[in-house]
């Protein structure tokens, strides 16, 4: 038992801080290759960006009907990879769900990072973005406010109070680690974690202070977080666009967003478990774990996605037969497919097993099948439907070009270079949390049997 | 400054005299400097043209007959295009029942295009080029357009303006069929005629009240369009 549950095998602390500091100076060749390569995509991505704004958004293969695509599938894609960070940390901490301590770190980073990147898609994507401060909820100075009207205010408002609220609640968590840092380093290193760690001694009225904060910040994070990716899909509900204007997009894009966040963040914790060595921590538990609510995603995906469907095909309106047409016997087809086979068969297929779901390579697999269907997914809702419409004379189709698909890519780097840039810089693995489950837990002998057993703080 | 009276601008295309010529369009194209973006955009999907001619063909072949609808924007009571502007670049003139459309207000965020069932409004994807002698005959009452901003049919509301300060000079209400847009201008076959609702004796008035063949386009969206279209025999374009 003590092998399986990470929280029963406790070790003496400075080992355990040995454990994640140890990979953070580890810089090898690997590392400053990988460094390189993505921050050379990063910078590729301003390149292209600064050319789009030079010339006009036609180097994209934007037209007439299809205003919005590979843009706004990116700001949907990686919001949605946003939320899980934050809900797996928040919700399972409401829940008092014990596993999840040594992940909660890997993914609020996730979620930081991730809505960083989407954050630079709606100014990307708009036809003048010097001029993006026009969009922000603050009045100018003629205190004139912008539109409250506009869900793209609405957007804008929320994203930028789930973005500071997951920063905070990121660092919050994080001042012990930093103090620990600080404690353990000299050098720049030390210089730097000095000022982040904003003088954390650990006293009793500090911990209870964290505490209070954490705690608070779980239960309104919750909401925020729920209000994002509902905003974000009334960017396309309020819309007359048919194939958009659904009641249920709220809740429909909420679980899309979870789905395919838990997967990313499975991806990462497989990956910083390979890359830096933290067997320790990351054990079967957690993927199983992990693996368990992918699995209930996928179920609730596939329900919503069923009754979007099926109101749709039932009423037979001409437009939405032309896009389901599209969908299942059109060109669009094998994406169509490809998504259901990746979102709904693999997942239903393979996660109730576990073997799978602990076998890392079979989960990463899994994983990054749900990462294609959901992009793909975006991919459909956004420009695909764009393309068809009440009035057969404005249909058209939107294909890629290259300055729109490699800015996609310089994003995807965005992501990968900050996560390694900051798995260098902060602990990955909230260490005192482990360490402060592994204190409240323990093996208990009652006859022959040893049975695990938890105290409750505070009580 | 006295009161200006309340308007309701109407267009109103007739389907049986349309022969599709496109006089409509070139008019547009010059009077609101709207820029020729050239045949390789066209074959993008970014043709931009203010006032476009729609094609339909009916029947089977041989028997195929090409159906003509001019359609501009809509000037809707109730526009989908307006409310999702987050910057107020596109909203709506009370007063004159119109769409406006404010250029240097506009960032391109291209949601009033996607919300707008008409597919009417044209984004700048590139700075505009008037070649030639295509810039000596630029209007310099309306604005040139710089790329990522969306733009739209006006109803020509420059001349609107002018027909409406002239009247105010001379003191005297303003007559019917004194503000004339561009398109209508150039009809050859007097399909288009635009008026004032709200004046019950103007053409545009007398042509929609009780007329058995007026249709709105997409008129179940509930967006209320200003633009009343009277079917052609034998057609059913528009439905």
């Amino acid at each position: 038992m003590r092998q399986r549950h990470l929280l029963l095998d406790p070790r003496r602390p400075w080992d355990v801080d040995k454990d994640v500091l140890d990979p953070m100076y580890r810089t090898g060749r690997r590392f400053w290759m990988l460094f390189s390569i993505l921050g050379g995509l990063v910078v590729m991505w301003g390149a292209i960006w600064v050319y789009q704004m030079n010339w006009g958004l036609g180097i994209t293969g934007l037209n007439r009907p299809v205003m919005w695509a590979l843009y706004i599938v990116n700001f949907v894609y990686f919001i949605g990879i946003g939320h899980a960070g934050t809900f797996i940390s928040a919700a399972l901490r409401v829940l008092k769900i014990e596993w999840r301590r040594p992940i909660s770190r890997a993914a609020e980073t996730l979620t930081v990072f991730a809505l960083v990147a989407a954050a630079m898609f709606p100014l990307v994507h708009l036809g003048r973005s010097w001029k993006f401060y026009w969009l922000l909820p603050i009045p100018n100075q003629r205190q004139l406010w912008p539109s409250y009207h506009s869900p793209l205010l609405w957007d804008m408002t929320a994203i930028l109070t789930y973005l500071t609220g997951s920063i905070l609640f990121a660092y919050i968590g994080l001042l012990p680690d930093l103090a620990m840092a600080r404690d353990h380093t000299v050098g720049w290193r030390h210089r730097l974690y000095e000022i982040l760690a904003l003088g954390w001694r650990g006293t009793e009225r500090e911990w209870a202070n964290q505490e209070t904060a954490l705690n608070v910040f779980s239960y309104v994070i919750i909401p925020v977080m729920f209000s994002v990716h509902t905003i974000v899909s009334w960017d396309f509900a309020m819309a007359l666009q048919p194939g958009w204007h659904s009641s249920i997009f709220g809740p429909y894009f909420i679980i899309g967003a979870l789905f395919s966040g838990v997967a990313a963040v499975i991806l990462v914790l497989a990956l910083i478990r390979k890359a830096m060595h933290l067997d320790y921590f990351l054990r079967d538990e957690h993927f199983d774990g992990m693996g368990k609510f992918l699995l209930l995603l996928s179920f609730a995906w596939a329900y919503f996605y069923f009754n979007d469907y099926l109101v749709a095909w039932y009423g037979q309106a001409p437009v939405d037969k032309v896009l389901q047409d599209l969908f299942e016997k059109g060109w669009a087809a094998p994406l169509w497919f490809l998504m259901l086979f990746s979102n709904v068969v693999l997942p239903w297929l393979t996660l109730w097993s576990r073997r799978i779901r602990t076998s890392v390579p079979a989960l990463f697999f899994v994983c990054v099948f749900v990462q294609i269907g959901m992009y793909i997914e975006r991919y459909l809702i956004v420009p695909t439907t764009l393309g068809r419409n009440a009035l057969p004379f404005d249909w058209g189709i939107y294909i890629p070009h290259l300055p729109e698909t490699l800015i996609t890519v310089g994003a995807f780097a965005l992501v990968g270079f900050l996560y390694i840039l900051f798995s260098r810089i902060i602990p990955l693995i909230p260490v005192w949390e482990v360490y402060e489950g592994q204190v409240l837990q323990g093996l208990r002998r009652i006859g022959r049997a040893l049975i695990p057993t938890r105290a409750e703080p505070g009580e | 400054m006295p009161e200006l009276p309340e308007r309701k601008w109407t267009m109103v295309v007739d389907l049986d005299a349309c022969t599709g010529c496109s006089a409509c369009v070139v008019a547009c194209h010059t009077e609101n400097n709207v820029p020729i973006v050239g045949e390789e955009e066209v074959v993008r999907g970014r043709a931009m043209h203010w006032m476009r001619i729609e094609r339909y063909w009916e029947g089977e072949w041989p028997n195929v007959k090409a159906r003509y609808m001019p359609v501009m924007c809509q000037q809707c009571g109730n526009a989908p295009c307006e409310p999702v502007c987050p910057v107020y670049a596109t909203l709506h003139s009370e007063r004159e029942n119109l769409n406006l459309q404010v250029y240097n207000r506009c960032v391109g965020t291209r949601y009033c295009q996607n919300n707008d069932p008409y597919k009417v409004r044209f984004f700048n994807f590139f700075d505009p080029v008037f070649e030639g002698p295509l810039k000596e005959q630029l209007n310099p009452d309306v604005t040139v357009r710089s790329a990522g901003v969306m733009e739209k049919c006006t109803f020509c509301v420059q001349r609107i303006r002018r027909g409406e300060e002239q009247a105010l000079v001379e003191n005297r209400p303003l007559r019917d069929g004194e503000v004339v847009p561009a398109c209508v201008q150039a009809c050859p076959s007097s399909a288009l005629v635009f008026g004032d609702l709200n004046d019950p004796d103007s053409q545009a008035a007398r042509l929609v009240r009780a007329n058995q063949r007026k249709f709105r386009l997409l008129e179940e969206l509930g967006t209320e369009p200003a633009v009343y279209y009277l079917k052609g025999s034998e057609s059913h374009v528009g439905e």
